[in-house]
């Protein structure tokens, strides 16, 4: 049974507008094994968080969004899943860390109420109280000393670092089968996000958590995940194992990346002006990557 | 909560700076509007000593500085003097008036808050669906008339075509209520006479809509714009991508941040009320302080306009200040202006 938790083939997306369509994803295919950490990277406007709202039905309520394709959770077709279903998957099989994560906590609401909410998605008739004892040994896991301050706190007394391992630990609580982290910690320093990055790294594996981790940035992706998809305009162009990717780049788009990127700092990708047709050559698959079943 | 303290004590601080600017401003202007009090108050056919004798009376041949002395003087031992209207105290004319317009002003506020905040929440969460277009329109169409219009508007036509409401007054003559907190509603609870609160309570329905109907358009477009720009931000797209329920997202998540730039905005209503009540109350015949107001300007009555106005801009500034207390009370950013961690 070596089903994998997340399987996408040719996944397509139009927005309608009264101009007309317009193609923002021409047929991506992904998949991610249990346990596994996969990366999607790609220039800025390249489809990286849509696909992550897809597969978390958020876009599918959207009513300008044209969505088709094959997409699987754990051997269920989501497609043929009725809203109310898939929003059942949310928050307890899936889960989700943002860009910010000062300003994806709810400022008007303590730490504490939103863990009380994100717990009562498994356990809905459970008690303040055991709420709050059950979030605090979950920010003891992200190494936080004193948790119950930081639960009777608001997001906006908290540091960014501070704010991004309550985010973890709330992501993690309800021991989800996928995580999705859409450019986790871009908006904290350096060494903040490596450090948090490093916790969510240990607790993933711990918990054998399959993560689709989207991100700009290719040292970390580096570090982080054990196989890669490089995204360009809406199509994947590349993927196979970190290691082989990243030594051995194949499509013209990703090595344009990888010797672009040694020149900025930070590791970010830059926007590779489109110089060359080639770009838009078919995907490379590297052999070793085991993607396919 | 300490920053709450502060907060009361600055605002309690400025408050008695602008009523003692208020007092003097309107000591002046009343007396500087023409017509010589005295003469007013006993008529045309007093002689000249005895309107000489009331001058003297009243300090008015002193400078109005030495005037204004008095006056403070007589206000700190809680004296706001003598009306030549009624011949009685203006702080006993007050306080049978005042009640009465605060009961109006305090209902219309409620309505406005509990009708206007639900309706800009749902016209939010169903955005261009149907029941929000109806909910635009008619919020735009409580806006677009000042209050006494919709008064004359509402008796018209629920209390003369339709007769389903009292045309007039606080409460049917028939009732006497021992006057407790001067307010009826209350008042006639203490009595326990059920049937004249229902009574009272049905003469406040259309006065107290005609006061709220633009307040309440004004909260529901408010709300409805601020939920909507709360809608976008990542906070929601948090909750979304966790699951919470779009009810419980639409009532609390969303609604209460959206709720604090509405606060300033809606507590700003409530203090016009206190103005547009005196229109309100002039339509229907409403026992306030408006009736009051009105019969002693043109008797230029000067303890009586001077009193008058400094207990509306006191009950204004207090208005004020509750609303700053509401929203320190559910913004917490201003309540702990301080970054721990
Ligand atoms: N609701 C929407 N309606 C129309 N177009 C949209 C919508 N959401 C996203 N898009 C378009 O889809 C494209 C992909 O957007 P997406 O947010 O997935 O980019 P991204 O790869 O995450 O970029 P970034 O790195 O900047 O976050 C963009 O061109 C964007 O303008
Ligand atoms: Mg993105």
């Amino acid at each position: 049974m070596n089903q994998p938790t997340l399987n996408i083939e040719n996944l397509q997306l139009g927005f309608k507008s009264h101009v007309g369509m317009s193609k923002v994803l021409h047929g991506i295919s992904l998949n991610i094994r249990k346990g596994e950490r996969v990366a999607l990277v790609g220039e800025s406007g390249s489809g990286k968080s849509v696909t992550a709202r897809i597969i978390l039905g958020l876009l599918q309520t959207l009513p300008t969004a044209r969505i088709s394709g094959v997409l699987e959770f754990e051997g269920r077709d989501l497609t043929k899943l009725s809203a109310k279903q898939r929003h059942a998957l949310r928050g307890t099989e899936m889960s989700m860390i943002f860009q910010d994560p000062t300003s994806a906590l709810n400022p008007v609401y303590t730490i504490a109420v939103q863990f009380t909410e994100v717990l009562r998605r498994r356990q809905p008739k459970l008690k303040k109280l055991l709420a709050f004892e059950q979030a605090a040994a979950a920010l003891r896991q992200v190494a936080i000393d004193e948790p119950e301050r930081v639960l009777n706190s608001y997001s906006f007394q908290l540091s960014g670092g501070m704010n991004q391992r309550v985010m973890i630990a709330m992501a993690l609580i309800n021991n989800p089968t996928l995580l999705i982290a859409d450019e986790p910690g871009t908006a904290l320093d350096v060494s903040v996000q490596a450090q948090t990055l490093d916790l969510m790294h240990k607790l993933v594996q711990e918990h054998q958590t399959s993560v689709l981790f989207i991100s700009h940035n290719l040292g970390v992706v580096r570090d982080f995940a054990d196989r890669v998809y490089v995204i360009y305009k809406g199509r994947i162009v590349e993927e196979g194992a970190t290691q082989l990717l990243f030594s051995n780049p194949q499509h013209p788009y990703t090595q344009a990346l990888m010797s672009a990127v040694p020149r900025i700092t930070g590791g970010g990708i830059p926007n590779i002006p489109d110089v060359s047709d080639r770009y838009s050559d078919p995907a490379y698959i590297h052999p070793a990557s085991g993607g396919e079943l | 909560m300490p920053t709450s303290f502060i907060i009361l004590f600055k605002r309690l601080f400025t408050s008695f700076i602008v009523l003692i600017g208020v007092s003097m401003l309107i000591f002046t202007i009343a007396r500087i509007i023409p017509g010589d009090p005295a003469r007013i108050a006993l008529g045309p056919n007093a002689t000249l000593e005895a309107v000489a004798n009331l001058r003297a009376n009243l300090h008015l041949d002193e400078s109005i500085i030495v005037q204004y002395g008095y006056f403070i003087w007589n206000l700190l031992h809680g004296d706001l003097g003598i009306s030549l209207y009624t011949n009685r105290p203006v702080l006993l004319d007050i306080g049978q008036f005042l009640p009465a317009t605060l009961e109006l002003v305090f209902v219309a506020g409620f309505i406005m808050v509990a009708i206007g905040l639900p309706l800009g929440a749902i016209a939010a969460r169903y955005r261009g669906k149907f029941i929000d277009h109806v909910i635009r329109i008619l919020s735009l169409l409580g806006v677009s008339a000042p209050s006494f219009v919709w008064a004359v508007i509402l008796m018209l036509m629920f209390a003369f075509y339709l007769p389903i409401f009292p045309i007039a007054g606080r409460i049917t003559d028939s009732y006497t209520i021992q006057a407790v907190t001067g307010f009826l509603l209350l008042d006639t609870l203490i009595a326990g006479e059920y049937r004249a609160f229902g009574d009272a309570f049905w003469h406040l329905i259309l006065p107290a809509f005609a006061l709220a109907l633009s307040g309440i358009g004004q909260a529901a477009r408010l709300t409805r714009a601020n939920m909507i720009e709360t809608y976008d931000k990542p906070y929601i797209e948090m909750a979304q991508s966790y699951g919470f329920s779009e009810k419980r997202i639409a009532s609390k998540f969303a609604f209460k941040p959206s709720l604090i730039p509405s606060m300033t905005i809606i507590g700003l209503d409530f203090a016009a009320m206190l103005g547009n009540a005196f229109l309100v109350e002039a339509v229907f015949a409403w026992p306030g302080l408006s009736r009051y107001g009105v019969a002693v300007i043109l008797r230029k009555d000067l303890n009586a306009i001077v009193g008058t106005v400094l207990v509306i801009s006191a009950t204004f500034l207090i208005v004020n200040i509750i609303v700053d207390l509401l929203i320190a009370f559910i913004n917490p950013r201003i309540r702990f202006s301080t970054r721990r961690s």
